[in-house]
């Protein structure tokens, strides 16, 4: 590599005197600092509300749209369980499996709901994911439970609901529309929050 | 000049080989693909949704194998792949898609570098330059 480059004496040669060569100095030192931390500033910026967000928050596309349809075959008894059945009721739909921590820590708040609003028409189904009929019927033997079970063949009704993992829970409305969703364990609280909710709106309708 | 001239060589073998390949690539992506390429091309871009960092092709678990065949299904009942997308995006949102739509705000990491680019070669050519010809910093 060949510099055509003057050599360095000579580019530094012209010798400036202080009155006229300090302002300007100071004025462009000024704008070499802006230049160089704007855009230093700008990628702070930018990572810093990149980085807030939670990678792992996930999107609930579904809510407010007409819940996806399912006839899926029981587990703990015969038949299957239809959505077209369930038109008009309150449906909890708790997507689960037996090999899910979370899943057993929110079994029995389920059952709480389920205990307290069957009497009112609201139906809490449990859809089996990634998982052996075997090994719900063992979670079920262990922990209880009488609200229906139903396997999901081909994880169609999983993939219809865009579920990430379970536990994954939708509430969905009289109207047929979901009203809510939640992921990770369920709560008393939050289920009862939103079936209220769900009942009120299909009272007005 | 020689170097120059080499250099310009190197630059048109280049393009020409880059030319070759996309060509080659077209023809391929022309001719009439079996419904497991086409599922295959589908599945490579949708993100599982169990193991964030892998596609549902390349990914092992069991949900990634159900929306592979899921795909195959809805191949076979005529759906285009447009339309298997747009499915899956229904229900999962743009967060399964693992290249994201270039519209609106998407943009921006794609405009980014080159406004940088262009931005910073002209502050180089006004700033950093600038010393030749006028104001100049002692060493």
């Amino acid at each position: 590599m060949s510099t055509d480059a003057p050599p360095k004496e000579e580019r530094f040669e012209p010798d400036e005197t202080a009155e006229d060569f300090g302002p300007r100095r100071r004025r462009s030192r000024t704008r070499t600092i802006a230049i160089v931390l704007a855009p230093l500033v700008l990628f702070a910026l930018l990572l810093a509300t990149g980085l807030g967000k939670d990678p792992r928050a996930l999107p609930s596309e579904l809510i407010g749209k007409p819940a996806p349809g399912f006839s899926l075959p029981r587990l703990d008894a015969d038949g299957t369980i239809d959505s077209k059945d369930l038109d008009g009721q309150v449906v909890v739909l708790n997507f689960w499996a037996s090999w899910c921590l979370p899943c057993r820590q929110e079994h029995d708040d389920l059952e709480a709901v389920w205990g307290r609003y069957r009497e009112r028409g609201v139906v809490v189904l449990g859809v089996l994911f990634e998982d052996t009929p075997e090994g719900a019927m063992g979670f079920r033997q262990e922990l209880g439970g009488d609200w229906p079970i139903a396997a999901d063949p081909g994880s169609k009704t999983a993939i219809a609901y865009g579920v990430f993992g379970v536990p994954e829970t939708f509430v969905i409305a009289p109207d047929g529309t979901i009203a809510a969703k939640t992921t990770g364990a369920v709560t008393y609280e939050w289920l009862t929050d939103e079936i209220e909710a769900a009942l009120r709106k299909g009272n007005l309708e | 000049m020689s170097g120059r001239t080499r250099s310009i060589a190197l630059i048109v073998g280049a393009v020409i080989v880059v030319g070759i390949a996309a060509l080659f690539a077209s023809a391929r992506a022309g001719r009439t693909a079996s419904l497991g390429d086409r599922a295959h091309e589908i599945a490579s871009g949708l993100r599982c949704p169990v193991c964030l960092n892998l596609s549902v092709a390349d990914s092992p678990s069991r949900l990634a194998g159900e929306m592979r065949s899921e795909i195959q299904t809805r191949l076979r009942a005529g759906q285009s792949p447009d339309q298997i997308r747009a499915f899956f995006i229904d229900r999962y949102g743009e967060w399964i898609l693992l290249e994201p739509p270039r519209s609106g705000l998407n943009w921006v990491p794609w405009a980014v570098p080159i406004v940088a680019l262009v931005s910073g070669v002209a502050i180089w050519v006004a700033v950093v330059r600038r010393p030749e010809t006028g104001l100049q910093e002692p060493g």
